[in-house]
């Protein structure tokens, strides 16, 4: 939990990925066989297999998150922002935010419930007319501050809820973790190109060249993903389900699941008794959906660890899911075969 | 040709489940081509040689149909579900599915505050006959397609899924009577066409082809009130001049009318407004592939009951037949 809570904490949303590329080439340096950073920003750490017929696997995750930009001051010194990716506009009243890397604190005004007209508080404020208050003393300040351009993202920090842990960015932070204790871990029969990817949440940008540049048998994308597990008025998917282990996708809005993989990971999960389900089809998209793309085609799978509340200030995840989600991973790779590739 | 587009079009294969419409189809090229390969998306790729000194040519037809994904299971076994590609609501409710271990459904809908208006997803269901979660044969993730026998009515042909198994028949058709051709034909039976071209995408990108040519179904405006179109049943194959996702390269275009006019085959032009084919995905390959489409106009897409005419079917083939022996 330590490296989730260090990647939780730390700030990246897209085109913005430095700091969690620091935390992660530290985390898996002396673990990794070569470390490379390409034109885009995506961190590469390539570990040798040690089977005889090897693939070449790649194993995604991303490394940005959702998040906000100046886009323009206003006379009083506050800041005027645009989301980066798709964030709800009702989140965002009241929410606190590091401004820059360098995280000077800011918070999303709103007006006192005291001074509401008849009516103002049933509408949704959308961001263009919501302002970022950093305490600046007009617009000079603002400027000096958080120049055009800053990024900004939700000011949360990382604890324990029960038995479960509060953070923000779970997505992907979560898939991040599970992809640096898979290079961390024992070595595996397959080569492993494992991409901290760049730009996921504005269009699957780094995951496209990541996946031309490796020329990969296949792949899998690691999430964080959604979990809608709240009491409901109809018997309806919770989409995927806190503790109910790693969550596999067949399909989403970006791509198909490669037949052979989801027996792989399925079978593996029964044969070692590890929980798992699948994730709502038709939901979301992830690295997936541009990595299958590349060259001749790549077989890709996705899997992820639920997360409540994602693309929020805050979400919330089970450890155990976590942790499955590795093990899943693990000995999924273990039992992969080229046969598995292989179509009907 | 009726019992091979019989066989085809009654065979289960939603976009990502095209294995039992492959099987069927390697079975029927492998003795016909010099090379059958199934790519890494599971795309089948079946070459004749060319003689020499012709062109490196792609003629795509996608085996995927569209079809419905189980996305929950309820207390009382029934399932929701999501569309997979171009589904209309108005084309699920009393409608049969079939799954691919034979599991059989039946769409129903929730009470609607207006009947007169078509349901959302959310409002529909299916019920395979099961009393609740434990019994019930289909689990999250599962994929279903329309379930309808194939029928012959005069010159027309009906059957679910004639997008795109028709075009997987002219492409069989074509290599079974293709006679020597300066060409080297690479016929892909693509995966994904429904959902994201993603199989005519990475094959074409493997095969580096000098043409490519989608074959596919258009729709018709010769139907009561129909939309406007200038494609009629029956009129022959279709020469895409564009669609929604992409624009003929003219030499391709002009290649399919030379073809049609030499051989005294009907022909109409095709402008359609809306939907794309496996060609908009195979244009943009590497450094770009020049490409067209040749369109079997077809009434009721993406219903389970899609009409063609045979004359117009056997138009293509001929057409194709022509074109490959031309440089």
């Amino acid at each position: 939990m330590e490296l989730l809570k260090e990647l939780s904490e730390a700030f990246g949303p897209s085109g913005h990925e430095k700091e969690i590329r620091q935390v992660l080439r530290r985390a898996l340096e002396g673990h990794a066989d070569r470390i490379w950073v390409d034109a885009l920003g995506n961190l590469h750490a390539f570990r040798e297999g040690t089977g005889a017929d090897r693939l070449r696997v790649l194993l995604a995750a991303h490394m940005d998150e959702v998040g906000l930009m100046v886009v323009g001051h206003d006379d009083s010194g506050g800041l005027r922002v645009r989301a980066i990716g798709g964030i709800d506009d009702r989140v965002f009243p009241g929410a606190q935010v590091w401004v820059g890397p360098d995280r000077i604190p800011g918070v999303i005004g709103l007006k006192p419930v005291h001074l509401l007209e008849r009516g103002e508080d049933e509408k949704v404020i959308p961001i263009d007319q919501l302002l970022v208050d950093i305490g600046a003393k007009g617009k000079e300040e603002a400027q000096r501050w958080a120049p055009l351009g800053t990024p900004m993202v939700f000011a949360t920090r990382f604890e324990e809820v029960g038995a479960l842990v509060k953070g923000k960015s779970f997505d992907d932070r979560a898939g991040c973790t599970v992809l640096a204790e898979l290079v961390r871990g024992e070595r595996l029969p397959h080569d492993l190109y494992a991409v901290f990817t760049v730009q996921e949440e504005v269009g699957l940008r780094g995951a496209r060249v990541a996946a031309y540049a490796n020329r990969p048998d296949c792949a899998f994308a690691l999430e964080g993903t959604i979990a809608d597990d709240l009491p409901k008025k109809k018997d309806v998917s919770p989409t995927s389900e806190l503790g109910k282990g790693p969550a596999i996708t067949v399909m989403d809005h970006t791509f198909i699941a490669h037949r052979g993989l989801l027996r792989l990971l399925v079978e593996t999960a029964e044969a070692l008794g590890i929980p798992y389900q699948f994730k709502q089809p038709g939901i979301g998209g992830t690295d997936s959906g541009a990595i299958h793309l590349a060259r001749e085609g790549v077989p890709c799978g996705t899997v992820a660890v639920p997360c409540r509340y994602i693309h929020s200030p805050v979400s919330l995840l089970s450890p155990a899911d976590l942790e499955n989600t590795v093990r899943l991973m693990r000995e999924s790779l273990r039992r992969l075969t080229p046969a598995v590739l292989e179509r009907a | 040709m009726n019992d091979l587009i019989c066989q085809l079009t009654e065979a289960y294969g939603p976009s990502g489940f095209e294995d039992a419409v492959r099987s069927l189809l390697r079975s029927v090229v492998t003795p016909l081509a010099d090379e059958v390969r199934v790519t890494p998306l599971g795309s089948l790729v079946a070459v004749r040689r060319g003689t020499g000194n012709g062109r490196r040519i792609v003629l795509a037809a996608h085996m995927d149909e569209i079809g419905v994904m189980v996305t929950y299971v309820d207390e009382k076994g029934f399932l929701r579900f999501t569309p997979i590609g171009g589904v209309s609501p108005l084309t699920c409710l009393g409608a049969r599915v079939r799954f691919e271990n034979g599991t059989l459904g039946v769409i129903g809908s929730e009470k609607r505050e207006d009947p007169g208006k078509a349901p959302t997803f959310e409002q529909l269901y299916i019920d395979v006959g099961a009393t609740g979660r434990d019994d019930c044969p289909v689990r999250v993730g599962d994929a279903a397609v329309f379930e309808r026998p194939f029928a012959v009515q005069g010159r027309r042909l009906v059957a679910k899924a004639m997008d795109d198994r028709i075009g997987c028949a002219v492409l069989v058709e074509t290599l079974r009577r293709l006679g020597p051709t300066p060409h080297e034909v690479h016929f892909v039976f693509s995966v994904q066409e429904e959902t994201t071209l993603s199989g005519a995408r990475t094959a074409a990108y493997g095969i580096e082809p000098d043409m490519a040519i989608a074959v596919d179904v258009t729709g018709t405006g010769d139907t009561p009130e129909s939309r406007p179109m200038a494609v009629e049943l029956g009129k022959g194959p279709a020469i895409k001049v564009q669609d929604a996702g992409m624009i003929a390269h003219p030499t391709v275009r002009e290649w399919l009318v030379r073809a049609a006019e030499a051989a005294g085959i009907p022909y109409q032009m095709e402008v359609l407004e809306w939907g794309t084919t496996d060609a908009a995905a195979m244009q943009l390959v590497r450094s770009g592939v020049p490409s067209g489409c040749l369109s079997i106009p077809c009434r009721y897409i993406h219903t389970p009951s899609e009409m063609v005419d045979q004359e117009d079917v056997e138009g293509a083939v001929r057409l194709l037949l022509h074109a490959l022996q031309t440089a």
